[in-house]
């Protein structure tokens, strides 16, 4: 079941020509000449569509709380920051289909009425930047994009907007910040950016895959919709496969799908036949889960009832040769870099658990430390000022409770029983 | 002093936006492709060209990694030493890079032709490991294809002189 991706292999697909033939920018005139504003809102809250960038939030709810007052210059944010590891959907979806997000942002801005939207992409992203301006260019050209466009009055206007390397500035209200010139530090809330956000407008922040939905979703009806997937979680996702395994990349399927079809009958399985020591199904800032768990079902309501999330869908496998004090050092070293030092159960937090997993690793760890980790990991959660806080603790947390018997070994071993990195790769 | 150019390119791209503070990240750009890297003459001429204060510029620039503070090589080898490219291997290439070039990671080789760091997960993890050049990425590396991939660049180097 491909929505998002269906049209992959449909050569140059990425041209405004090819796209229209394949019946592209049809959804926005559908919108624009057979809908008011308020009941494209109201398909998409009935699609049940949820945020696709790592929170899950209703998308349709996002839009109604957006002030009706015209007076408001109101603005729609695309975030295509992706800086979460494990994560490389947006810059397939932006290279392989523009028009997609394009429709799709052009339909969200009639339906909140912003006349002005943003793409936030990070800075890595040049070859994603050059191709969305290349689409951007052909949809002003066609007239999808401007002034009173398809004679309806509405005005709108896209523009790009480079970042410059911080995985920070992907934390909405930081995006906010970051396009508006200043440091890309999170905002405090309230006010929420639905009331005061861009500019001081109100703002809507979607991600590039829930923006790249809402086509497909106004051309086919909102119950279309929601019989794919599960029942909470409706329609496909884009998960974005790596680490051990034969068949590495980005799979668009239906919600609910489990890990084990994702691995072995997708991904091609583990190379040499290795077994799975634990995977990381949404991206790293949610909890690992370990073999036992691959039969659960890849949706938000089921990952979060196994104790994980489905966050970003970056879904990376470490297979059983894997040190897994090492992995979550490596992801620890992540979150100590990327802190942007505003609150200082982050700022300190990250570092003290850095170092701790450091000496573990190295062999000059204490048996107190595993304890300890927790109670660090424990006083950032929830007690930070934004999510990366939150996020740090979620793989150190993981796997001592997986993996105690790793940390263990280790720490009396005096040195790492996997021979550090070497021979895993 | 930047070029009228560049001077030009900072002001169009200011005025694109509801206020002209959003188009720094775009002006440090501009410098950073002009000098090099970003330094204090750099961006006193954007705090005056974008009319904000100089610390305010200077909190901006390096609030990012993609700003180069300091003189750097001609090429920067961005390595991504992130889970996934770890997993398979990135830390064998940042080896391999020290055993060939001789620097170790936020060091530049004598000749001034690269600079290796160590940066976090570039966004391509389905083809790792992944190192970015420049705007290029280079995924599914080995150490034959760094070769390859160092002596293309020493060979451009030499053509644009
Ligand atoms: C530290 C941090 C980094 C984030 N990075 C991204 C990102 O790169 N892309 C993204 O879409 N959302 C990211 N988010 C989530 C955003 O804050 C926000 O929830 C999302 O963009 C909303 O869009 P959605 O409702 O369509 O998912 C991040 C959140 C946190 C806390
Ligand atoms: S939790 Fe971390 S990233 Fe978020 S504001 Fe605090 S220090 Fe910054
Ligand atoms: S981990 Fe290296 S590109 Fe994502």
């Amino acid at each position: 079941m491909r929505i998002l991706f269906k049209h992959l292999d449909v050569p140059d697909i990425d041209n405004i020509d090819v796209y229209i033939r394949e019946g592209g920018y049809s959804a926005l005139e559908k919108a624009i000449k057979q809908m008011k504003p308020e009941e494209v809102t109201d398909v998409v809250t009935k699609s049940g569509l949820r945020g696709r960038g790592g929170a899950g939030f209703p998308t349709g709810k996002k839009w109604e709380y957006i002030p009706k007052d015209p007076n408001l210059k109101k603005y729609l944010c695309c975030n295509a920051d992706e800086s979460e590891p494990g994560t490389f959907k947006d810059r397939e979806l932006m290279l392989r289909n523009p028009h997609q997000l394009i429709e799709g942002m052009i339909i969200c801005c009639y339906a909140i009425s912003a006349e002005r939207a943003f793409i936030y992409i990070r800075g890595e992203y040049v070859e994603p930047l050059r191709k969305m301006e290349q689409a951007l260019s052909e949809a002003r050209d066609r007239g999808y994009i401007g002034e009173n466009i398809l004679g309806s009055g509405f005005n709108v206007q896209i523009q790009m907007y480079r970042g410059a390397g911080a995985y920070i500035a992907g934390e909405e209200s930081a995006l906010l910040n970051s396009l508006e010139g200043q440091r890309g530090e999170p905002r405090l809330r309230p006010p929420f950016p639905a009331i005061k956000g861009l500019y001081a407008g109100p703002t809507v922040i979607n991600n590039v895959e829930t923006l790249a939905n809402v086509p497909h979703i106004i051309n086919n009806g909102a119950e279309w919709f929601t019989k794919i997937g599960t029942e909470k979680s409706p329609g496909t996702k884009i998960f974005s496969v790596s680490g051990h395994v034969n068949k590495p990349g980005n799979y668009e399927l239906p919600m609910g799908v489990t890990a084990r079809e994702l691995i072995f009958e997708h991904a091609g399985g583990i190379p040499g036949g290795k077994r799975v020591k634990a995977f990381i199904p949404g991206g790293s800032s949610v909890p690992m889960l370990t073999e036992e768990h691959l039969d659960v079902q890849l949706a938000y309501e089921t990952l979060q009832a196994a104790g994980s999330m489905l966050g970003s869908a970056g879904f990376m496998v470490l297979n059983e040769d894997t040190c897994i004090v090492r992995a979550t050092w490596n992801m620890a070293k992540f979150y100590e870099h990327e802190s942007c030092g505003k609150c200082t159960p982050c700022r300190e937090g990250t570092l003290w658990m850095r170092e701790m997993l450091e000496s573990i690793e190295e062999g000059t760890g204490k048996i107190g430390y595993i304890d300890r980790l927790v109670d660090v990991a424990k006083n950032i959660d929830g007690r930070s000022f934004c999510g990366l806080g939150d996020a740090s603790a979620q793989p150190v947390v993981s796997s001592i409770k997986y993996f105690r018997d790793e940390y263990e070994a280790h720490i009396k071993e005096g040195k790492c029983p996997f021979g550090g990195w070497e021979g895993h790769g | 002093m930047l070029s009228q150019e560049s001077r030009a390119q900072i002001e169009e791209n200011a005025k694109r936006f509801p206020s002209a503070k959003s188009a720094i990240l775009n002006a440090l750009y501009v410098v950073q492709n002009e000098e090099g890297f970003v330094a204090e003459d750099g961006m006193q001429e954007i705090a005056e060209l974008l009319g904000m204060p100089y610390t305010d510029v200077e909190a901006v620039a390096t609030f990012y990694t993609l700003f180069q503070k300091q003189p750097a090589g001609k090429y920067r080898l961005d390595v991504c030493t992130t889970l996934t490219c770890s997993l398979l291997g990135a830390e064998h290439l940042i080896d391999y890079l020290y055993k060939k070039l001789g620097i170790k990671v936020d060091e530049t080789t004598p000749d001034g032709m690269f600079t290796l760091r160590a940066v976090q997960c570039l966004g391509d993890c389905g083809n790792a490991p992944v190192m970015m050049v420049g705007d290029a990425y280079y995924d599914n590396l080995t150490p034959e294809k760094l070769d390859g991939i160092l002596d293309e660049l020493r060979r451009k180097a030499g053509e644009s002189g």
